[in-house]
């Protein structure tokens, strides 16, 4: 699956786009960037409730591919904007963690 | 590739906005270099977690990163508090960060040991109430 099939998932909102072609690995859950930083995988897709600067820091050392922030939360713009630069995508959704990395699953494996 | 390359970088004590910068530029100037992507996630991460150390614990630091044909060496030294019990530190999941650190994800006490699972040697020389300094290589 491309991140562009993430893109287009119903019930996310686009704040950055990222490598809509880049392939994804795995689908990670975590909100604590401590244990992200060595447990998220390289061009994974991470659900997290964490949205702050660092969690982009997070993502681009570790390689994430997108960010799907859960429960409404969302980035203030110039983050945005920063993670646009790195070529990760970020979407939020108002879905609980679990419910959305589901549907990631559910897009992946039909 | 020729050896002898080396980086420097000033930390910011308490920027947590910017903290994670250095570790960035590093892992693209690797990149750069055409060094494999595993090399490079693995100083990135080692990096990261010291710069935040860096800013959580001691007000900022100087990291130096060193290229050499056979191996990345990173020096991170800072004149914070020192470390009281090294062992202790070591040990995943004992934190002493603040309540407002944890609460922006951090402090889960997984700093030093990640520094140390993902690199190939390191050294933690620290004086308490003068400062820490820690070596860490990754063999190429």
């Amino acid at each position: 699956m491309k991140v562009r099939t993430i893109l287009e998932l119903p019930d996310c909102r686009v704040l950055a786009s990222g490598c809509p072609e880049r392939e994804i690995t795995r689908i990670f859950c975590c909100d604590l960037l401590s244990i992200a930083m060595s447990k998220a995988p390289a061009g994974g897709v991470w659900v997290t409730v964490m949205g702050n600067r660092n969690t982009l820091a997070v993502a681009s050392l570790t390689d994430t591919a997108c960010i799907i922030l859960a429960e409404g939360v969302t980035l203030d713009e110039g983050t945005a904007a920063k993670a646009e630069e790195e070529g990760i995508a970020v979407l939020t959704t108002g879905l609980p963690v679990f419910d959305m990395a589901l549907k990631i699953h559910e897009a992946w494996e039909p | 590739m020729s050896g002898g390359l080396t980086f420097r970088y000033t930390i910011d004590g308490d920027d947590f906005t910017r903290a994670g910068e250095a570790s960035s530029s590093v892992k693209n100037k690797l990149k750069m270099l055409g060094l494999s992507a595993d090399v490079t996630r693995r100083v990135a991460i080692a990096m990261y977690e010291g710069e935040i150390n860096m800013v959580i614990h001691a007000d900022g630091g100087v990291i130096t990163v060193a290229v050499s044909d056979s191996e990345i060496t990173m020096v991170l030294a800072d004149t914070g508090p020192g470390i009281p019990d090294v062992e202790k530190a070591m040990r995943e999941g004992y934190s002493t960060a603040r309540e407002e650190v944890r609460s922006l994800g951090f402090g889960a006490g997984m700093g030093l040991p990640n520094m140390k699972r993902y690199t190939d040697e390191m050294q933690i020389d620290t004086v308490v109430g003068k400062g820490t300094t820690i070596t860490m290589k990754v063999r190429l």
